[in-house]
């Protein structure tokens, strides 16, 4: 298949970017969108051109690394996929496809498609862990977590953290990816001590990082590729009033 | 207590559910308008007479002013916010695909809105507070007569309906909002809610539209 490119490129987080067109003849419509990529950048290698450059790790839908805007959604057309799991077979033939980087204030554009998230990581650092005993592993059994239980914390555990949550909100709000890492330890006996400052902490963290508020679209929960529900926004809320409404 | 963009949210909830309980209120007190005229007249003055009267209801009418201007100020620095958090626009945007519109566009129905109680407290609060107004045959300020007049007008009907069609909406998005902001997450309620909320709407919105086409027409 042949296909129109649109893609956007910047220098560096201080130069202004704009979109390039490119076109690709032969496109095999079994190849995922990151192989096209790919493709794209070894014909622009060979023609002297600077790569396009972008984020990818896994390319099995698992890590979060991978992740642009395709024709105006974050991930391409289909719902709850990763970049790398969109193949070429979801386009037509001759269509033209805009790529651009997640668009948020608390993502800047590093280079081209690639854009730093770290903002996501200082959320997790600022309250997104237990404290543990150091010594002998402790008995098994001490602890006791059933089975829905750990099914309901481990839904939340599966976000990847690849953004586009915030790069689908029209607020630019982290308030799913926020809210999947507090509910993870909040459901489970070990993360039950320090509740109120994790998820005080872990909110503060998002605001400090100039994410927008959310106001309940739910457009996330429809692009997210682990399909991390938006009722762990309300229970991350409840968590939040929670803890200021019992905190000393 | 610090400012998050949680706090501006739960204030936004507060303020909005308080609206959503005294419009109840409103058009229990306004459905009276559809008893015969004769009957009507003189039950609408004196409910009116009776609530200007009241300590409790004047208290309740400080909150309500309150809770409106709280919730604009919040809907202003959260939306000022929320522009800030994303400054560079995309180039194809095709985002709205995913969620509801008037979910997106609280803020235009909430300016509607606006405009619509700015006409609305000029029409009646302002005339039945500082204008004169004849008596009836009880000697209650006679703001039946004020209101069918004012339904009369064809273009006012129009507008009327129009304002109630922009306020469901808003309701609709609202009322599940405000639940999920102040952090309901069972999914048994959250089911109820959504259905709640529904009924809610469109009950609110039907109930304070009939009103004036009924007038209009039929009165």
């Amino acid at each position: 298949m042949h296909i129109r490119l649109k893609v956007w490129r910047q220098e560096n987080t201080d130069s202004a970017g704009k979109l390039e067109s490119y076109e690709l003849q032969n496109v095999n419509e079994d190849m995922s969108f990151l192989e096209m990529l790919d493709v794209l950048n070894e014909q622009l290698m060979k023609q002297g051109v600077r790569p396009v450059e972008f984020d990818h790790d896994c390319r099995e839908g698992i890590c979060g690394q991978c992740g642009v805007m395709i024709n105006g959604r974050p991930h391409g057309p289909l719902k709850n996929t990763t970049t790398c799991q969109l193949h070429m077979r979801s386009f037509r033939d001759g269509e033209e496809i805009y790529i651009e980087p997640f668009r948020a204030t608390a993502f800047p554009v590093k280079c081209d498609l690639k854009v730093d998230r770290s903002s996501f990581d200082r959320i997790i650092q600022s309250g997104g862990f237990i404290s543990v005993n150091t010594g002998q592993a402790p008995e098994a059994n001490t602890t006791r977590i059933s089975s829905p239980l750990a099914e309901s914390a481990f839904d939340a555990a599966a976000c990847i953290g690849c953004g586009a949550c915030v790069a689908v909100c029209k607020n630019s709000s982290a308030a799913l990816f926020t809210s999947a890492k507090i509910t993870h330890m909040a459901l489970l006996p070990q993360g039950k001590e320090e509740a109120q400052d994790r998820v005080l902490h872990m909110v503060n963290q998002m605001d400090a990082e100039g994410f927008g508020h959310c106001t309940n679209t739910e457009a996330c929960e429809v692009v997210c590729p682990q399909e991390i529900s938006v009722l762990h926004i309300a229970r991350m809320n409840w968590e939040f009033n929670k803890a200021h409404i019992l905190r000393k | 207590m610090t400012q998050t963009t949680l706090t501006r949210k739960i204030w936004m909830a507060l303020t909005g559910l308080f609206l959503c309980f005294f419009l109840v209120i409103h058009l229990l007190g306004n459905l009276q308008l559809l008893l015969p005229a004769a009957e009507s007249q003189l039950q609408f003055n004196a409910y009116s007479h009776l609530l200007s009267g009241n300590i409790l209801i004047k208290i309740i009418s400080w909150v309500l002013y309150a809770s409106i201007i709280a919730h604009v100020v919040y809907a202003i620095i959260i939306t000022a916010a929320n522009t800030r958090a994303q400054k560079q626009k995309y180039h194809y945007d095709r985002r709205g695909t995913v969620s509801k519109w008037y979910s997106r566009n609280m803020g235009l129905l909430g300016t509607i809105i606006f405009i619509f109680l700015v006409i609305h407290f000029r029409d009646f609060w302002y005339v039945y507070k500082f204008g004169q107004l004849p008596l009836d045959a009880r000697g209650n300020k006679d703001l039946y007569t004020l209101v069918m007049e004012v339904y009369s007008q064809t273009w006012y009907v129009g507008v009327y309906v129009i304002c109630m069609v922009a306020l469901c909406y808003h309701l609709l998005h609202g009322f599940f909002s405000a639940a999920r902001t102040l952090g309901v997450y069972h999914p048994k309620y959250v089911r109820w809610i959504k259905v709640l909320g529904w009924i809610y709407s469109v009950g609110i919105c039907a109930g304070f539209a009939i009103i004036p086409v009924y007038v209009h027409f039929l009165k």
